[in-house]
C-alpha cells in the first residue's frame, strides 16, 4: 500500500495539479465576485445580499459557512487516529443545529436586520449593548480565523510536499506557510470588499458543492473496496490501528480513563460533557452563522435554510465516518502521523491511497489528492470569508453606525467603513496568524464555541423570550461569557503546562479541563439574570413590539 | 398606517397596536403554539444528546457492546442522534407550516403594513 503522499515522494504531479485546480477555484470565486459586486449598492445588498437567496441557497451556504478545515480534516483525522471519538464531535456539531431550528433562526429573521446585535439590542439602550456584542463579535470570529489561517499554512506544506531542506518556487516550508496564510488572507479580504454578501455566499455555495462532491465520492470508493460492507470496514481499521475493538468505543481520545490516577480520570471525563455541551450550544452563537439567516426574505425561508443546512452537514458527518475509518483501515495511523501528528492530512492521504487502486497507479494517486487538497483550501477560503464578513459587519453596523455615529450614519458610509474594516480584520488577522504559525492553536475553534456559548446564546435567548431582560443583564451576559470562558482556557493545559499546550515550555495552568463550557456557559446565563434583576430598567412596550415582530415577522426587514 | 382592522383608532400609536396585538387571544394562540411545541422539544433532544455523551463517558462497557458483526451500541447510538435530529427537523417543519405560519400569516396581515420607523434603529 502506498502510504506516502506523492508529492514528498518527489513527485511533482499531485502538486501541479493542486495548483491548477486550485487557481481554477480561486479564477471562478474571483469572476463570481466581481459580478456580485455589480448586484451591491444599497447596505442591505453589502450586509445581507439583498435578502434575495432561496432557502436551498442558504442552506448550502449554511453548510459551506459551517463546514471548515476542523470539520473535513479535523474530524476525518480524529477518527483515523482515534476511532470512534471523532465522531462524538460530529454528532454535537448536528444536534446544535437544532437550537438554532427551534429556538433562534426564525425569531432572529423576523426582528433583526443585517448583526447579532440588531436582535440583542432591539429593546436596550443601545450602545452598551451594541459595543459589547461587537467585542464578542469580533473575538469568537478572530479565534476562529486565526485556527482556520494557521491551519491553513501548516496544510499547503504538508500537502505541497514541501520538506524541511527543499524549496517550492525558492521558498521553503516556513517561507510558503507565511505565503499561504498571506495568499489566504488576501483573497478573503477580496470576496469580502468587493463580493459582500452576495459574493461570499455564492463562495461558500459553490464549495459546498464541491466538498460534498469530494467526500462522497471517496466514501463510496471506501466502501467499494469493503464491497459496502460498513462491519468489514470498521474490523478492518480496528485491527490496523493495533487497538482493536478499543478504536470503535468512545475513550482513546475524550474522557480518557488513566490508569492509577483516578483524579486525572475524573477531569478527562467532564472534559468530555464539557466539550458536548459547548458543541450543542455554540453553533446558535456564532455571530458568522446567524448573519446568514438575514439573507433570505422570510423566516419560513429562515426555517427551510436551517433544514437545508441539517440535511447537508448530517449527511456530510456520515460521510467523515466512512473517510476517518477509512483512512485508519487503508492508510493506517503510523503512515498519518508521520506526516502530520494532529491527522490532518488523513482525508488527503486516504484520497492519494483511493486513487491509486482506483484510478490507476501513481498518476491516479496524484490527481485524486490533487482534487482534495484543492477542495480543502476551498473550504478554509469559503470559512474565513464568512467570518471576515461577520466580524466587519458589526464593527462598521453595531459600533461604528450606532455607538461612534449614534445611528446617524448615512448607508454609503456605513459600507465604506464595513469594507475598511474588513480590510483591517484581515490584515490583523493574517500579522496574527504568522506570529501563531508554530504554535498549536487548533483548540481556537473548541474556545469559539465555547465564547458562543457563554455569551451570546444566553443574551440571544433571554432577549427572544423574557420579558424582564434589559440593558444590563444583556451587557452581563455577554462579558460575564466570553470573560470566563477565555480566562478558563488561558489558565488551562491547552495554553501552557503540557508538551502539546500552546506554550510548551511555559507553565501556568491550574485549571484541570481543556474545555471551560461546563462552567462558563452556566455562568454566562447566571450573569444575565443577575444583570437584569439588578437593574430597574424594564420597557414592557418594547418587549411587546419585539415579541409580536418576532413572531409574525410585521415589520420585518 | 392602515385602517381596516377595528382595533386600530387613528391616533393609536404603534406601540400601543403592537401592545394591543401581544393581549389579544390571537397571539397568546400563536405563543402557546410555539412555545408548547419547540420549549419541550428542545428539552427532550438536549436530554436525549445528554445520555450519549453521558454514557460515552461513563458506560464504555455497554457502548462497547457489540451487535452485529463490528457494529456496538456507541455506533448505533450515534447513529440514532442523526436519525433524531433529523425527525425533530421534519416535525418542526411540518408542525410550523400547519399551526404556526397560518396564525402568524394572519395577525400580520390584520396589523396591515408598520411602517420602519418604529423599529431597531439600524
Amino acid at each position: 500500500m502506498n502510504t506516502v503522499l506523492a508529492a514528498e515522494a518527489g513527485d511533482t504531479t499531485a502538486r501541479n495539479l493542486t495548483i491548477t485546480l486550485f487557481l481554477v477555484f480561486v479564477a471562478v470565486t474571483l469572476a463570481i465576485t466581481i459580478w456580485a459586486s455589480r448586484q451591491t449598492k444599497t447596505a442591505t445588498d453589502f450586509y445581507a445580499g439583498g435578502r434575495s437567496f432561496s432557502g436551498f441557497q442558504n442552506g448550502m451556504a449554511i453548510g459551506g459557512d459551517y463546514m471548515s478545515a476542523a470539520s473535513f480534516l479535523g474530524i476525518a483525522g480524529i477518527i483515523a487516529l482515534y476511532g470512534y471519538d471523532g465522531f462524538l464531535y460530529s454528532i454535537g456539531f448536528l444536534v446544535a443545529w437544532l437550537v438554532a431550528l427551534l429556538l433562534v433562526a426564525e425569531l432572529l429573521r423576523n426582528s433583526g436586520r443585517y448583526t447579532m446585535a440588531d436582535v440583542l439590542a432591539f429593546r436596550m439602550r443601545q450602545r452598551p449593548v451594541r459595543t459589547a456584542a461587537a467585542v464578542s463579535t469580533i473575538t469568537v470570529s478572530i479565534f476562529y480565523l486565526l485556527a482556520q489561517m494557521v491551519g491553513a499554512g501548516a496544510l499547503v506544506a504538508l500537502l505541497l510536499g514541501i520538506k524541511p531542506g527543499t524549496t517550492f518556487l525558492g521558498m521553503d516550508a516556513d517561507a510558503a506557510k507565511i505565503a499561504t496564510i498571506i495568499m489566504v488572507g488576501a483573497l478573503m479580504i477580496i470576496y469580502v470588499t468587493v463580493g459582500g454578501m452576495k459574493g461570499t455566499t455564492y463562495v461558500q455555495i459553490v464549495k459546498a458543492f464541491l466538498l460534498m462532491g469530494g467526500a462522497l465520492i471517496m466514501t463510496v470508493l471506501v466502501l467499494a473496496k469493503f464491497n459496502f460492507n460498513l462491519s468489514s470496514l470498521l474490523g478492518q481499521a480496528a485491527e490496523s490501528s493495533g487497538k482493536g475493538s478499543a478504536f470503535l468505543e468512545p475513550g482513546l481520545r475524550y474522557g480518557v480513563e488513566v490508569a492509577g490516577n483516578s483524579t486525572q480520570t475524573f477531569y478527562n471525563k467532564i472534559d468530555l460533557l464539557s466539550l458536548g455541551i459547548a458543541l450543542v450550544l455554540g453553533t446558535a452563537g456564532l455571530p458568522h452563522i446567524l448573519i446568514r439567516f438575514y439573507t433570505v426574505p422570510t423566516a419560513k425561508a429562515a426555517r427551510k435554510s436551517v433544514l437545508w443546512a441539517i440535511g447537508i452537514i448530517g449527511t456530510f458527518y456520515l460521510l467523515t465516518l466512512a473517510l476517518g475509518f477509512g483512512a485508519a483501515a487503508l492508510v493506517g495511523g503510523e503512515a498519518i502521523t508521520a506526516q502530520d501528528k494532529a491527522g490532518n492530512t488523513a482525508a488527503p492521504q486516504l484520497a492519494e491511497a483511493l486513487g491509486v487502486d482506483f484510478l490507476g497507479g501513481d498518476l491516479g494517486g496524484a490527481t485524486l489528492l490533487a482534487v482534495i487538497a484543492a477542495v480543502a483550501f476551498a473550504t478554509i477560503l469559503a470559512v474565513v470569508a464568512g467570518l471576515t464578513l461577520a466580524s466587519s459587519s458589526s464593527l462598521a453596523h453595531d459600533f461604528y453606525a450606532n455607538v461612534i455615529k449614534d445611528g446617524r450614519a448615512s448607508e454609503r458610509q456605513e459600507v465604506t467603513v464595513a469594507r475598511v474594516s474588513a480590510l483591517v480584520i484581515g490584515a490583523i488577522s493574517i500579522v496574527l496568524s504568522i506570529f501563531a504559525q508554530n504554535l498549536n492553536v487548533a483548540f481556537l475553534v473548541a474556545l469559539a464555541f465555547a465564547v458562543a456559548a457563554s455569551g451570546n446564546l444566553p443574551a440571544i435567548l433571554y432577549s427572544l423570550f423574557w420579558k424582564r431582560f434589559n440593558t444590563s443583564g444583556a451587557v452581563w451576559a455577554i462579558y460575564g461569557g466570553l470573560f470566563a470562558a477565555v480566562f478558563l482556557v488561558f489558565f488551562s493545559p491547552v495554553v501552557s503546562g503540557a508538551p502539546t499546550s500552546m506554550f510548551p515550555d511555559q507553565d501556568w495552568q491550574w485549571f484541570p479541563l481543556s474545555n471551560p463550557g461546563i462552567l462558563s456557559i452556566p455562568f454566562g446565563f447566571l450573569c444575565g439574570w443577575l444583570g437584569t434583576v439588578l437593574s430597574k430598567e424594564r420597557d414592557e412596550d418594547k418587549y411587546a413590539e419585539l415579541e409580536v415582530r418576532s413572531l409574525t415577522g410585521a415589520g420585518a426587514h | 398606517m392602515s385602517t381596516d382592522t377595528p382595533a386600530s383608532a387613528p391616533a393609536e400609536s404603534a406601540a400601543e397596536r403592537y401592545l394591543a396585538v401581544q393581549r389579544s387571544d390571537e397571539f397568546a394562540g400563536l405563543r402557546r403554539a410555539l412555545r408548547g411545541f419547540v420549549f419541550p422539544m428542545t428539552v427532550a433532544f438536549f436530554l436525549w444528546y445528554a445520555l450519549y455523551v453521558i454514557l460515552s463517558a461513563y458506560a464504555r462497557d455497554f457502548m462497547g457492546t457489540k451487535l452485529v458483526g463490528n457494529i456496538n451500541v456507541a455506533l448505533v447510538f450515534g447513529l440514532l442522534q442523526f436519525v433524531s435530529t433529523f425527525l425533530i427537523a421534519w416535525l418542526y417543519s411540518r408542525y410550523a407550516d400547519r399551526k404556526i405560519d397560518p396564525v402568524a400569516d394572519r395577525i400580520r396581515a390584520e396589523m396591515g403594513e408598520v411602517t420602519h420607523e418604529h423599529g431597531p434603529r439600524g
